[in-house]
């Protein structure tokens, strides 16, 4: 039976709002200063808003830009970089170049600008930061063509940042990669003051737009500061707000208390700093580190990012839905370096400028909405075959209904609504509403019980190749898996064939089949010198006494089974082999001696492929499985196998029907190497690696090292989630590929801490290095414990296992005397 | 050592090295060779400083950190050079450990095969034979040990940007990455390529220090086995101990080493002081005359390109690719690296960590902790401020490399670098297994050796930085 189950999250969907107006709400402020700023404000919105207007354009500049700045009145952009520093006109469709700072035969390093910015309040004023330490001014009013300003050479090191005060047109405030902060007053030849920031190197200064006397600065320790300007000697306050660099910082245009920043650990922060401590209220994880944030205006919520590395596209974010950006401008073919609004107050329009020479203007209607683009459906299996999926409520409830409702009787059960948002109606964010459903299955077939048992119950390893084989089927079949049972038996037929010393008779069939071809002629070399191959046999058998160890060997140390299966085991070593045994002349005289060399016969069967072809007669294996299971168990009740008996079985009963065809054992390798990509095909994954383990070198060569890895991985992963570590790690073990083998040799540290100093050990587990205390004295004896330590999780006492294990055999108080009765299970 | 002038004649079992080809050269010509001063960790540094210098407290520290980071637990020769300055190699180690051991794109045995590959390049005994050791200890492929040519494909491939960030790390360009990162069957992922960069970049660098520094080679208990033979006994004996000191007596005398740590101590206050403007022009030809100085700055003797014969050289291919002076003369200027451009703290961080998560934090404190590391002294003067110095030493480094820093005046570098340092620093950064003991020797006579030492951390990791730079931004070309 499905139950269906559901759960409903509901949301108004808003639409974006772009025509309101958030700038002239009213809002108290303490101080006559701040009053004057904000008419400033006002007085830039009625001078603007009703001139712009444009699409999305671009231009090509000559050069990569480092960073871009716009006029207060929106009309003219300048772009900066290491080889351009321009002005551009912002006309309806295009940028039209306007003047080009950049003068002069050999520019020197003062113009190649690591930042610009252009006054708020003084349309003919520029100042950028030289990467060489310069601070330049440029007055656009003067005549000449050169028109720099004044020039600061104060700072060591590169600046990274210059910003003009919002309000007051000659202060000028840089920070540089020296540490140290500047603030210039144009009026003057020098800087008015400087502050020390006493950490690392200065990544950006920013004016408080409401407050006056405000700046922060963000450091490239992680540091943000905050000063006030005319207390240049120490910072009022400090807090660390990112792990690494803080590349970038911007004041909200609106909230006073709201400063936003950027770092190298890609996280977009906004701090409200109106309280004592500073106090992180969001934060935006981005795909790469943050080179530049600015607010939207007019949106309380909204800011634009854009990186440093890797990734070329600008971000919008609605800092309250941090997971999915909320408009994103794609243009950009390298990193963008510098990304401007427009105007103090359109949020309509975004420029900027990229490492790809072009300066793009962006129009907001344009930008790309991920949410749109966004899969708001998800699907998820369960372990044990329950599935989680969630969609749009529309989807669900438009043809899903009527499919629903038959299950929603009896065992239905509704689970709890776990979220549930209040949409918010500032919020610009399209609303999806989802149904979560969550279908538990009572399907015998879709339930993983199988898998966790026959992963506990098979084995892989230990075992000659037939016992494995049995043993395997058996499990299959127990656990109703018929078709699995049955291949595991064939597995054992094709490959351990007791039967093989039928192929005397081959040789009239050999010649159809291109294999056989070079076996005849070995077999026709082995049997004219019939002395000789009996050494040979020797030979062979002590060969396959190797092969058969080779299992057993394996789990003790990979390390030989690699250089074991190196060797000389390749398929056609197989066929040699076969052929010096299956000696038709031998045979008799084999027999004759049978039980004086019994003991030298504990050879595996798997050493004799088989001889005859089974694929083409599907009758076969049933009758074959039958009859060769009987004498095989039998001949294993001794616990070695011996041959002999099986030899003259087969020999005798069920030589007869094989005699059409005699095969080696390579023969069948592609029909199991495509039995096996079927089962991990159809998704049993587990069989597949099974037989690649039980089969090693029968088959490891046949299926490419990709595919036998991705199978083994896959395997694990499995069985991780099941948690069955057991089976995983002797998964991991017996595999040959070398890329999963070593899997066990990872993550391989135990950290353990001292008992007595809580400092962590370092060289032994027992002794401590700092206080010279052995950590792990056992409450029995009182020696150190080197192996295993148990103890009680009641009262911490404990020791040798061993021991421990024998004193609550007879008490069952704490050894250690401290009276709690301890409980061993 | 007295190995008779016949017995190089004869093809002995005794490999000789280049220096030693020389030396016995020389010998031939009736000249007296010392004999080289090889016990303790280092062949430059007699064994008594060092240990005077680690006091016994300090010992057991540097044995618990050592203990923390490596597989043997033991203090070998490079820790203890290196643990003169115990900051360093707590994050030297950590991030080395974080390298080679701790989860990463590569398996373990392909981490210490590039290990080997990249100290090859600079026939890095001490080096290779580390990591022969502890490739052994892995015991997969060994086969690989044969040489490079026993090698799967895909680390043949690398061998292309070994040579280049080896010898001439400004040529790399994306080309290289493209041809590693697709080619199909034994392409590489970007994140592999990443880690096997650093790897390269950081044994480069550490071949570096262990011939800055002469590291001895270690003479391991068990020899038994056979790599071992191979590499250390046979090796030749006189490794990095010899020194042409045969002129030692042309060399200037003590007296005035006094006066050259006085003079130096005399430029740097004035430079603190002197708030004198050079105007942009020259400024700009600074970097550049600095640049076409370090042509001239070579060691002489070591005109003749003779390839060297060692049994590292298995692990190598086109041996004959060896270092080019950046700035040639009469040649195409290749362009100048911009650090503002590409800086590591900006761009190479978050590439590196990016594609190889949490190395950029570990060689960001590497970095950060050399760049910071001072004992506010210099020889016998105490309270000293050094960061001139530190700086003109890095930055020298990355001059040779080609990057240039906007906001530095080279000036300083030839007034604070004499001229028999910038010898030292060359021959370290960029053919480190020239190194003698003579240059060694020659400049800052009047400093101590864990100041020495201190310089050669700072080359050491000036060096890796550039590399990583210039193979950083040649993956990011490719990925853009």
């Amino acid at each position: 039976m499905v139950k269906l189950l559901l759960a409903h999250q509901k949301a108004k969907a808003v639409g974006p709002q772009d025509s309101e107006d958030q700038a002239t709400r009213g809002h108290s402020y303490q101080c006559s200063l701040q009053q004057k700023m904000e008419k400033m404000a006002r007085v830039t919105t009625a001078l603007g808003s009703n001139t712009i207007s444009g699409c999305t354009m671009f231009c090509h500049l000559d050069a990569p830009a480092n960073a871009i700045s716009v006029c207060r009145d929106a009309a003219q952009v300048v772009v900066a970089g290491r080889n351009i520093f321009k002005i551009y006109a912002l006309e309806e469709e295009q940028f039209v170049e306007k003047l080009n700072l950049r003068v002069g035969r050999k520019p020197s390093l003062n113009f190649s600008c690591a930042d610009v910015m252009w006054h708020q309040m003084d349309e003919n004023l520029l100042a950028t930061a030289a990467t060489n330490g310069a601070v330049v001014t440029w007055n656009l009013g003067k005549p000449s063509r050169n028109k720099q300003d004044q020039l600061f050479t104060e700072h060591k090191r590169t600046v990274n940042k210059v910003c003009f005060h919002p309000t007051e047109v000659y202060m000028l405030l840089s920070g540089s990669q020296d540490g140290y902060m500047k603030c210039f007053d144009l009026r003057k030849k020098g800087s008015a003051s400087t502050f020390s920031g006493q950490s690392e190197s200065v990544r950006d200064v920013q004016f408080s737009i409401r407050d006056y006397f405000t700046f922060a600065a963000s450091f490239e320790n992680g540091n943000v500061q905050l000063w006030d300007i005319r207390r240049p000697d120490r910072y009022e306050r400090m807090f660390t707000a990112h792990n690494g660099p803080v590349f970038c910082c911007d004041w909200h245009p609106e909230d006073r208390g709201w400063l936003a920043t950027g770092g190298r650990d890609k996280m977009v922060k906004v701090w409200d700093i109106t309280t004592n401590r500073a106090k992180e209220i969001h934060c935006v994880q981005t795909i790469a580190s943050v080179a530049r944030v600015k607010w939207r205006p007019e949106r309380k919520y909204h800011l634009a990012t854009c990186s440093m590395m890797v990734d070329h596209n600008i971000y919008v974010w609605d800092v309250r839905r941090p997971f999915i950006p909320f408009a994103t401008f794609e243009e950009h073919k390298d990193v963008t370096t510098g990304i401007v609004w427009r105007h103090l107050h359109d949020p309509g329009f975004l420029l900027s400028g990229s490492k790809d020479s072009t300066l793009y203007q962006h129009k907001f209607k344009d930008a790309s909405r991920p949410v749109d683009k966004a899969n708001p459906e998800g699907l998820c299996f369960g372990l044990f075959g329950d599935l989680a999926f969630a969609a749009k409520e529309s989807l669900i409830s438009g043809g899903g209904d009527s499919n629903r409702k038959p299950y929603g009787g009896g065992g239905d059960r509704r689970y709890p609504i776990f979220f549930f948002k209040k949409p918010d109606l500032t919020e610009q964010f399209a609303h999806v509403s989802s149904a979560l459903s969550v279908f538990e299955t009572d399907l015998e077939s879709s339930r993983m019980d199988w898998f966790v048992k026959t992963a506990r119950r098979y084995l892989l390893s230990g075992k000659p190749f037939g016992e494995l084989c049995d043993h395997n089927a058996k499990v299959a079949k127990e656990l109703n898996r018929p078709q699995v049972a049955t291949t595991w038996t064939m597995l054992r037929i094709m490959y351990s064939d007791p039967g093989s010393l039928t192929t005397a008779t081959g040789i009239s069939k050999g010649g159809s089949i291109p294999l056989m071809n070079s076996f005849n002629m070995k077999e026709i070399a082995a049997g004219g010198l019939g002395s000789e191959g009996r050494l040979d046999r020797a030979k062979g058998e002590t060969r396959q006494d190797s092969t058969h160890l080779d299992p057993g060997n394996s789990l003790l140390n990979n390390n030989d089974e690699n250089e074991e299966t190196e060797g000389s085991e390749g398929p056609a070593d197989y066929l040699f082999g076969d052929a010096e045994l299956e000696d038709d002349d031998l045979y008799p005289m084999e027999n004759e001696n049978a039980t004086a060399e019994e003991a030298e016969y504990i050879l595996p069967q798997e050493a004799f492929p088989l001889r005859h072809e089974i694929m083409d007669n599907p009758s076969v294996p049933e009758h074959l499985q039958d009859k060769v299971d009987s004498p095989h168990v039998s001949g294993n009740e001794a616990e070695t196998v011996c041959l002999t008996p099986i030899k003259s079985f087969s020999l005798i009963s069920i030589s007869q029907p094989l005699y059409e065809s005699h095969l080696p054992a390579s023969f069948f390798s592609p029909v199991v190497r495509e039995m096996l990509q079927h089962y991990a095909e159809a998704g049993d994954v587990q069989m597949a690696v099974s037989v690649l383990i039980v089969l090693g070198d029968r088959i490891r060569k046949e299926v490419d090292e990709v595919t036998q890895e991705h199978w083994y991985t896959s395997y694990i992963d499995l069985l991780q989630r099941f948690k069955l570590w057991n089976v995983s790690n002797e998964v991991i073990k017996l595999s040959t590929s070398s890329a999963i083998n070593c899997l066990n040799q990872t993550s391989t540290t135990l950290h353990i801490n001292c008992s007595n100093c809580k400092r962590p050990m370092s060289n032994k587990g027992w002794i401590c290095d700092r206080c010279h205390q052995c950590a792990s004295i056992c409450a029995v004896c009182h020696h150190v414990v080197k192996g295993l330590f148990v103890w009680c999780q009641g009262c911490s006492h404990g020791g040798h296992l061993e021991h421990i294990m024998n004193w609550l055999k007879s008490s069952s108080h704490c050894p250690a005397g401290c009276g709690h009765l301890c409980e061993y299970t | 050592m007295n190995v008779s002038p016949e017995s190089i004649a004869s093809p002995s079992s005794y490999q000789i090295c280049n220096n030693c080809q020389k030396v016995l050269r020389k010998k031939e010509k009736g000249m007296r060779i010392p004999r080289p001063l090889t016990s303790g960790p280092s062949a430059f540094i007699p064994e008594k400083e060092i240990l005077e210098a680690t006091p016994v407290d300090m010992h057991t520290n540097l044995l618990l950190l050592v203990g923390d980071y490596s597989s043997s637990g033991q203090l070998n020769h490079l820790t203890q050079v290196m643990g003169l300055h115990p900051q360093y190699l707590e994050s030297f180690l950590r991030c080395q450990f974080y390298l080679l051991r701790i989860d990463g794109p590569l398996p373990q045995h392909y981490r210490h095969y590039i290990a080997i590959m990249a100290a090859a390049r600079h026939q890095c005994s001490f080096l290779v034979n580390m990591h022969v050791h502890e490739f052994l200890q892995i015991g997969m492929c060994l086969e690989w040990l044969n040489g490079l040519d026993f090698a799967p494909q895909r680390l043949r491939n690398l061998n292309e940007i070994n040579k280049i960030l080896a010898h001439r790390p400004w040529l790399i360009t994306k080309e290289h990455i493209q041809k590693l990162v697709k080619t199909g069957e034994n392409s590489w992922s970007l994140a592999e390529l990443v880690h096997a960069v650093v790897l390269l970049a950081h044994f480069h660098a550490l071949a570096s220090f262990v011939f800055g520094s002469g590291i001895n080679p270690e003479v391991d208990a068990d020899a038994s086995n056979r790599f071992q033979d191979v590499s250390v006994n046979n090796f030749c004996v006189c490794d990095l101990a010899n020194d042409n000191n045969l002129e030692d007596s042309l060399l200037p005398g003590m007296m005035d080493s006094v006066s050259e740590l006085e003079a130096l101590m005399d430029r740097m206050k004035r430079l603190q002081e002197e708030e004198e403007e050079a105007s942009q022009e020259e400024m700009a030809t600074r970097f550049e005359k600095e640049k076409e100085e370090s042509l001239l700055v070579t060691s002489g003797a070591f005109e003749d390109e003779i390839v060297p014969v060692s049994n590292v050289s298995r692990f190598v291919s086109d041996p004959a690719f060896g270092y080019q002076d950046f700035a040639r003369r009469g040649e195409d200027n290749l362009p100048t690296f911009r650090a503002q451009e590409f800086s590591w703290n900006d761009h190479g961080f978050s590439l590196v960590n990016r594609l190889y998560s949490d190395i950029g934090h570990m060689l960001d404190e590497k970095f950060r902790t050399v760049s910071n590391l001072t004992y506010y002294n210099m020889a016998t003067h105490e309270d000293i401020d050094t960061t001139m110095l530190r700086r003109a030493l890095f930055n020298y480094v990355h001059c040779m490399f080609g990057i240039k820093y906007d906001d530095y005046d080279y000036g300083e570098v030839n007034q604070l670098l004499e001229r028999s340092l910038k010898v030292f620093i060359k021959t370290v950064t960029c053919y480190p297994e020239r190194t003698t003991r003579r240059m060694y020797d020659s400049y800052w006579r009047q400093f101590r050796h864990s100041e020495k030492v201190h310089v050669n951390l700072l080359l050491m990791e000036a060096r890796m930085q550039a590399e990583l730079l210039y193979a950083l931004r040649a993956i990011t070309h490719y990925m853009t």
